[in-house]
């Protein structure tokens, strides 16, 4: 059986083709595409620009993706899209190209929660069977353990995603945003040595990152560290900037955010792990590629006698395949989605969905 | 996969004492040991938060000496206005001993407080129920669940204490919620299940507690513990009303609290709008 995923809800949109064989072997990925709507440094992405430009590739993807994967439409059995959550015009313009096609080609239409996509996508590629989910990324931030057939939130964020933080926080200092923010704010902190005190925000399973970025953006404006200028200057000096009066650096900064977050995360992690009884961390969403926090999940877990599971960028960032292997798990029990109801929404939280697939 | 678990080594003077603490569990942010104090036969819980590899040194310092005090200030204020946690004995915030440079985490010695989880006495309650249910009778039944009843009662009765004493705990789960047992000479109750749910509530593990009479604060806390009751014992969920109940009749403040734990659940990130 074969299934196209399209994910578009946030800045890129992803069109992948999976494989599950009949005889029951491993599912193959045939196709994993992917296009990044990139703003300029120091703007973030706005809905109605991001959806006008998943309209414009959503069609040039597909296409690839097919000739990519050596498959006639004749072989898709079902199209799945990204039903939630995410940001309301880039959902729906991906949404309707699904609706289209199933429509054009006579195909049945999966909708996909986005969460469950990211899980199941991470437990296929890493062999994880009941892991302890993290899944950190630009829109959402949440401690997730599975138990009777739901994929249940133990901890998440109160206010704003600790993507969303980084990247905002990207945003004050006027870091470029190609590939990603976050990535870029990885590199520099490598070159940060000075940890300087922040908020340290944990209530419980739950953790809060709006304080932590108003006083860092604080900080930042008070050493003046944010703003273009000081961008140009500092990609000039490569890095090399030691201030005489030891102040922090935009390195420091980095690197003491990325600390104290990440801390944070693991702090929650152990948490739920330590509740549920589980030596397995699963980390997926775009945030779960950042290798400081892989390396500090790693160093808790095996203090914990467990190990951790990560996956590569190809995987973890936003992806269409990801809905594809959640939409067939979906579609093989019979869930279908008319389309009637085929309207996706921005609030769609991760134990809304029946997870029929698993009888663990 | 993993080599065979060992706990990081203990700080002094620990590391010395004879017999040796035994390690009970390892929760997220500490180790717990039976161990004794002053005394061979006076049992003691000691809580070992060893410092964490992971984290900056500075940052693990900081957090970790700030909660072992917070820790502490917390539960000798509890002991003082009568709510039942376990008693301080001693601490330290900057144990030495630790494997290279010598710090080696921050330790707290408590009260030994002799019974169940209350986790434990709901998962092994509704493992039986699960299985056994339908071969009670109505009125069997009834009182399995309403024994659930009264434990639920009595926790919100004991959180109810709890707050009253200007201090929310930042952690509530039934992992942290203990039943005293009954000194000898108590008649026992009796249940198919076999599981006892008598004794008095303990609240353990005051790692994240801190000072606060706020209604935000406390409701937060409630919701905590809601949620936790939820996804761990799907069974019991149903009776969360009794704690609520159990609550509400313990202080004045209850009243106010439990309308801010409404705005509270409403809150939750991204829950469905519809309705």
């Amino acid at each position: 059986m074969i299934a196209i995923g399209m994910e578009g809800s946030a800045n890129k949109i992803g069109v992948g083709i999976m494989s599950h064989p009949k005889d029951g072997s491993p599912p193959q990925v045939l196709a994993n595409i992917r296009h990044t709507y990139v703003s300029p440094p120091g703007e973030g992405f706005l809905p109605k620009d991001t959806a006008r430009h998943h309209r414009a590739w959503v069609v040039n993807l597909v296409k690839r993706a097919l000739k990519e994967a050596k498959v006639s439409v004749e072989d898709v059995d079902c199209i799945c899209f990204t039903q939630g959550p995410g940001m309301g015009a880039p959902l729906q313009a991906v949404a309707i190209a699904a609706r289209m096609l199933s429509l054009l080609w006579g195909k049945a239409l999966v909708g996909v929660n986005h969460c469950v996509g990211h899980i199941e996508m991470g437990r296929l590629i890493t062999g994880a069977t009941n892991p302890v989910v993290l899944y950190v990324s630009g829109g959402n931030t949440q401690v997730i353990a599975y138990s009777s057939q739901r994929y249940r939130i133990f901890g998440e964020t109160l206010d704003i995603a600790v993507g969303n933080c980084l990247d905002r926080f990207a945003r004050t200092l006027h870091i470029s945003n190609d590939p990603a923010p976050g990535y870029n704010i990885e590199q520099l902190a490598k070159q940060g040595k000075q940890l300087v005190d922040l908020p340290y925000v944990v209530k419980g399973m739950d953790v809060s990152f709006s304080g932590i970025l108003a006083a860092i953006d604080g900080l930042a404006a008070a050493y003046g560290l944010g703003g273009s200028e000081k961008a140009r200057e500092d990609a000039q000096a490569s890095g090399k900037v030691q201030d005489p009066d030891n102040k922090p650096t935009r390195a420091d900064l980095c690197f003491s955010l990325q600390e104290t977050v990440y801390s944070m995360l693991v702090e929650i992690t152990e948490r739920a792990m330590a509740h549920v009884g589980s030596k397995q961390v699963l980390i997926v969403g775009g945030v779960g590629s950042n290798e400081r926090l892989q390396e500090m999940m790693g160093i808790m877990a095996r203090d914990r006698g467990g190990s951790v599971y990560a996956t590569d960028e190809r995987f973890c960032i936003d992806n269409g395949i990801m809905i594809a292997q959640a939409g067939m798990l979906a579609y093989q029990t019979g869930f279908r989605t008319p389309l009637k109801e085929s309207s996706c929404t921005q609030r769609f939280r991760t134990d809304e969905v029946f997870v029929k697939w698993r009888e663990d | 996969m993993a080599d065979e678990y060992k706990p990081p080594a203990l700080p002094a003077p620990f590391n010395n004492t004879r017999p040796a603490p035994e390690l009970l569990t390892q929760g997220a942010e500490a180790h717990l040991y039976k161990t004794v104090s002053l005394d061979p036969s006076i049992p003691a819980a000691l809580k070992v938060r060893p410092s964490k590899p992971y984290r900056h040194p500075i940052l693990d310092r900081r957090l970790t000496r700030q909660r072992i005090i917070q820790e502490a200030r917390c539960l000798s204020k509890l002991v003082r206005e009568g709510v039942s946690v376990p008693a301080v004995l001693a601490l330290d915030w900057e144990g030495q001993g630790g494997d290279e440079a010598g710090w080696g985490g921050a330790w707290l010695m408590m009260e030994w407080i002799n019974g169940p989880v209350v986790r434990v006495v709901l998962e092994q309650w509704e493992a039986w129920m699960k299985k056994n249910a339908s071969s009670l009778d109505a009125a069997q039944l009834e009182q399995e669940n309403s024994r659930v009843r009264d434990l639920l009662r009595r926790i919100g009765k004991t959180l109810g204490g709890l707050h009253k004493a200007g201090v929310v705990h930042g952690d509530l789960t039934t992992s942290n919620l203990m039943l005293r047992l009954p000194t000898e000479g108590t008649e026992s109750e009796t249940s198919p299940t076999g599981v006892s749910m008598q004794g008095e509530v303990v609240l353990i593990d005051f790692g994240l507690a801190s000072q606060s009479a706020q209604d935000e604060d406390r409701a937060v806390d409630l919701y905590v513990l809601e949620r936790a009751i939820g996804s761990t014992h799907p069974r019991s969920e149903p009776f969360m009303e009794e704690l609520v109940h159990g609550y509400r009749e313990s202080h004045r403040g209850a009243v106010s609290t439990l309308k801010r734990l409404e705005d509270v659940r409403m809150r939750g990130r991204k829950r469905s709008m519809i309705g």
